[in-house]
């Protein structure tokens, strides 16, 4: 199968660090989490060296001094810590915005997501910046004076800000601007761009998993002690400094306007910008069309709005007149047709009107239920080996239909998490001496949520939950992407040997009438 | 093959991955080192706020012209807000250095005019020359400097203006 080469890419990261860290503690499917994280150290960190720092001509370069030097061993700590997990933020947001683009999450419905995490990426490099400006060093001159270039050559401002910075025309006022921008202005914007960015996704978690974050943490403590973020000498107006320690995750753009022009440098990151913002229509992709709700096939029991990872469905009052008091309505613009709300829906039963056309309360129009259930009697129907596995497969993770054989039957759905489990146990009881779930990698489903709910619903954490009748040691659920062939075929061939001992000592299961619902 | 389950071994890779996350940090925080100035070199930066003269003479109004205006704006001069353009030629060692036209700002053209331009130039000894018209009204240069002048390695030679003095040396 092709997969193209950045995907790849990101599939063989993200394999090594599954290998290095687990599934649990693997960095990247926590790079918003950490992101966070870094920022937390960054303002705590920064709340100490405020109390400390003089933000004056006069007495700013020396009172860094005296954090670096004097107070080493608790101040100067904390600005090596805030220097280095400023620069590990942008690590983890740049290796965010790979990922999501490597994997295709960035288009359709999350372009919303994409779009606004680039003004972050501009806020924080410019947070960074201004930061550099308050330790009024060599580099602090440099930075100021080429940000003042990089404005006076904006046809915005009258006057010459470049002009502030020679010898005899800095006043305090400016430490009072730079101060409110790094400390007040830019974290406050920064803050509500972060609440817009993650505003259309459900459950939003901003903590990374304990050890992984104590392992961060831990690295930059052990850099901040071995090599101590240290200021250039003190900023002269009169001379311009020569050599320079740039800090590259944030000053990169400085030497480019030194090489180039302003103009230039503007255009680059202009052009940038706007090519990323684009990116999720070039070209358009257009979703599936949104779930619909069936007022006559639900009960409010709101276990699809628990569910839906993108804020799609909503709560209201009974509208039809039924004796439930609430009812859930989609919102077409916000839903990701992944159909997991399908799966949360008790009435996806298909063990529920045999005999008719299955409907349930929250359906996908592109594969409707009913469908779902004819594909799953098919697909078991076709299988005549010793020990025939159904294979569930999304179309984000695996194509399980290359692994289609005499023995073996792979059904395609929008996400793993779309499969109720009563589907499951409906499988076995028509045949299908295994079932197994092949979704994303563990952690990292396309649809955020699907291979969790999954594992939770079987389980027994999650309604609706997989039944106890079912015999789980028929079920396997087993996280794969594209380039995961191999290890899929190997745990599917272990899976079937389970299950051809499991056939000598089969037991007959009674069972199950039409109309049994799941137990929720 | 190693064993992924092994957690001696998972430490192992996780201390390396932590190693090469600082490793980044260690050296894109301070490196590679950049030279903004070659050892020889210095700055001359050329910086001043100065409005030109008004573009247009002005002009004593008509009994005529003053009985369409309103009462209260007869005033008997009409003089145009409009400044004129600043012109100014930098010359060093006799090379150009720099030259610019600089309309005035604002909607009317009636602001002041800011000049900043800095550029790197050999240390040492040099010859600066600076012509500045600022009237459309008067032919030729109003204000020229011709000076020698000595810069030092690093050194920012700020060159300013004012009306008083004409171009100097801070």
């Amino acid at each position: 199968m092709l997969v193209n080469p950045i995907k790849r890419a990101y599939l063989a990261l993200e394999s090594w660090f599954n290998i290095s860290f687990g599934t649990e503690w693997n960095p990247m499917y926590h790079l918003g989490t950490l992101t966070f994280f870094f920022f937390w150290i960054i303002l705590v960190t920064g709340l100490y060296l405020f109390g400390i720092f003089h933000g004056s001509i006069d007495g700013a370069y020396d009172s860094v001094e005296y954090i670096t030097h004097e107070q080493w061993y608790l101040a100067g700590v904390m600005r090596s810590l805030h220097r280095y997990a400023s620069d590990a933020a942008i690590i983890t947001i740049l290796l965010h915005m790979f990922k999501e683009f490597a994997s295709g999450r960035y288009r359709g419905f999350r372009w919303f997501s994409w779009v606004s995490g680039l003004p972050i990426l501009w806020l924080v490099v410019t947070l960074g910046i201004t930061g550099y400006w308050l330790v009024w060093d060599e580099l602090a001159q440099y930075v100021a004076v080429g940000s003042a270039r990089l404005l006076d050559s904006l046809p915005i401002f009258s006057g010459s800000m470049a002009s502030n910075f020679e010898e005899g025309e800095m006043t305090d006022r400016f430490f009072i601007l730079i101060e409110f921008l790094h400390l007040l202005g830019q974290p406050l914007i920064l803050f509500f761009m972060l609440w817009l960015h993650v505003k259309r996704i459900s459950n939003v978690d901003i903590n990374p998993p304990r050890g992984l974050a104590m392992g961060c943490f831990m690295a930059l403590l052990v850099l901040s002690f071995i090599k101590p973020a240290v200021s250039h000498g003190p900023a002269d107006l009169s001379s311009m400094p020569t050599v320079l320690q740039l800090d590259w995750f944030y000053l990169n753009a400085y030497p480019l306007m030194d090489l180039w022009s302003e103009g230039k440098t503007w255009l680059l990151a202009t052009a940038i910008t706007f090519v990323l913002m684009l990116l999720p229509w070039a070209p358009p992709k257009k979703d599936g069309p949104a779930a619909v709700v069936d007022l006559a096939h639900c009960n409010g029991c709101e276990l699809c709005f628990d569910d839906c990872p993108f804020e799609a469905i909503t709560v209201q009052a009974r509208t039809d007149g039924a004796k439930f008091d609430k009812e859930v309505v989609v919102n077409p613009s916000l839903c990701a047709s992944c159909g997991i709300c399908m799966a949360s829906c008790p009435s996806s039963n298909p063990f529920r009107l045999a005999e008719e056309e299955l409907k349930t309360g929250i359906d996908m129009p592109a594969l409707p239920v009913d469908k779902l259930r004819t594909m799953t009697q098919e697909a078991v129907a076709e299988m005549a080996g010793p020990a025939n596995v159904l294979l569930v497969g999304c179309e984000h993770g695996f194509n399980v239909n290359r692994l289609d054989n005499n023995e073996t039957k792979g059904i395609k759905l929008m996400c793993s998490g779309m499969i109720p489990p009563t589907m499951v146990e409906y499988a076995l009881k028509k045949g299908a001496d295994g079932v197994m779930i092949v979704g994303c990698r563990h952690n990292d489903c396309f649809f955020r949520f699907g291979n969790l709910w999954v594992d939770k619903r079987f389980s027994g954490e999650r309604k609706p939950i997989l039944r106890k009748r079912a015999d789980r040691r028929r079920i396997r659920v087993f996280g794969g992407s594209e380039t995961d062939k191999k290890s899929i075929e190997s745990e599917l061939s272990l899976f079937r040997n389970e299950l051809l001992e499991l056939n000598k000592e089969k037991v007959d299961v009674p069972d199950v009438g039409a109309g049994e619902s799941t137990d929720v | 093959m190693f064993n992924s389950q092994n957690k001696f071994f998972r430490y192992v890779l996780q201390a390396i991955n932590y190693s090469v996350f600082m490793g980044m940090i260690w050296y894109l925080s301070t490196s590679p080192s950049y030279r903004q100035l070659a050892e020889d070199e210095a700055v001359m930066t050329i910086s001043f706020s100065h409005a030109g003269e008004i573009k247009e003479p002005c002009h004593r109004r008509t009994q005529k012209e003053l009985m369409k205006l309103p009462p209260n704006m007869r005033a008997p001069m009409d003089c145009s807000r409009e400044r004129s353009p600043i012109v100014i030629e930098v010359l060093l060692d006799g090379a150009p250095m720099y030259s610019k036209i600089a309309n005035a700002p604002g909607l009317y053209k009636d602001g002041g005019i800011d000049i900043y331009h800095s550029e790197k130039v050999p240390a040492g000894s040099h010859h600066l020359s600076i012509k500045m018209d600022d009237s459309v009204l008067k032919e030729g240069f109003d204000y020229e400097f011709d000076q020698d002048i000595e810069i030092k390695p690093a050194q920012i030679l700020l060159v300013g203006f004012d009306v008083s003095r004409g171009f100097v040396i801070k």
